[in-house]
């Protein structure tokens, strides 16, 4: 990983905006709306997840999440999630765009119901329309870099490979893909679901990764409100040690005293 | 309007249209904005799309609908 790529070292910059977090969070799989926007505060989180979805005709009252978010103070990222096809996918990214808060992305196209898995091929043909129609496409995509590279090919702003499949919390399963995509791409790369933990997000960051994209995680703590404090810790840290550079490794143990000047040697 | 489809408006005050997969029946001469307010939508909140092409919210107010539209209405709720 090359320590000239990409953004500057405090901030992440995605197509024409920069931000003061590494860490971009989920909506979804919170008890209440309250402990969202608790969350959503304690992570310092600067860019949300949201999804679009049919509004229930029949429901007492209207349940927009807009009415617990503030667009001012957090860029609201509309994803695709469950759509099936690049077509399903575009119309639903026209539609998040269409409520007039950014033409940002979060662009899923699933292949697989029950890994989650991105159809690729799809998701490629999306990117390339969206990017084309002014969108800044963030692609939730594998571990590939050959994708990676062709989603940076097709226009994409970042790529954002999974750590594991999405709401697993497996952590950090292929930390090799991953370094391949830092080198095979010039775009931000985020990693985006299956990070469990604090431990999970610093050793993602470590690897160089320009930010990470996570929900269950914290949505899914028993203390969703303190597992926010323990990601945007863990999110820093790791970026942190990522930039300071970490010490070689070595198989016999090196005395951090002096050996010299030992009493009674 | 020829006589008959007037005819026919007086005596069908009502139509139906599809909205987010369900049939609804709408008022005669009502607009998308109407249709949202009688449903408790902030228009604000959400997009409408009709018959495959998304409404900006300037339309709504002039966008009268007609029988066997198709509306998809969303909004945002949490998602990851």
């Amino acid at each position: 990983m090359s320590p000239e790529r990409r953004t500057p070292a405090d901030f992440l910059a995605l197509g024409d905006r920069t931000f003061g977090s590494r860490l971009i969070i989920g909506t979804g799989k919170y008890d209440s709306p309250r402990t969202m926007t608790a969350a959503l505060e304690a992570s310092g989180a600067e860019i949300i997840t949201v999804a679009v979805r049919r509004v229930d005709l029949d429901a007492s009252k209207d349940e927009s999440l807009l009415h617990w978010l503030d667009p001012e103070k957090v860029l609201i990222l509309p994803n695709t999630a469950g759509c099936y096809s690049a077509d399903e996918a575009i119309r639903v990214a026209r539609l998040g765009r269409a409520a007039g808060l950014s033409d940002f992305v979060k662009l899923e196209v699933i292949g697989d119901e029950k890994t989650l898995y991105p159809d690729v091929v799809e998701l490629l043909r999306a990117t390339e329309t969206l990017a084309g129609e002014g969108f800044t496409v963030l692609p939730y995509t594998s571990d590939d870099p050959v994708v990676a590279r062709r989603l940076e090919e097709a226009g994409a702003a970042a790529v954002m490979p999974l750590a594991s499949p999405i709401g697993s919390g497996l952590g950090l399963v292929d930390p090799i893909g991953i370094g391949f995509i830092l080198e095979a791409v010039s775009v931000p790369v985020i990693v985006d679901a299956g990070v469990g933990t604090a431990s999970d997000a610093a050793a993602t960051m470590e690897l160089g990764v320009d930010g990470i994209l996570m929900n269950t995680a914290i949505a899914k703590a028993r203390d969703p409100v303190r597992m926010a404090v323990a990601m945007r810790l863990a999110v820093e840290a790791g970026r942190l040690a990522f930039e300071a550079g970490r010490m070689e490794k070595r198989a016999y143990a090196s005395p951090s005293s002096p050996i010299a000047g030992r009493v009674g040697a | 309007m020829s006589e008959s489809a007037s005819i026919r408006t007086e005596h069908r005050p009502a139509f139906e249209v599809r909205a987010n997969g369900v049939t609804r029946a709408v008022a005669a001469g009502a607009t998308v904005a109407e249709f949202l307010a009688a449903h408790d939508l902030d228009p604000d909140l959400v997009v409408v799309e009709r018959n495959g092409a998304i409404l900006s919210r300037a339309e709504f107010e002039r966008t009268p609908l007609a029988p066997g539209d198709a509306l998809e209405i969303v909004h945002f709720v949490g998602g990851g």
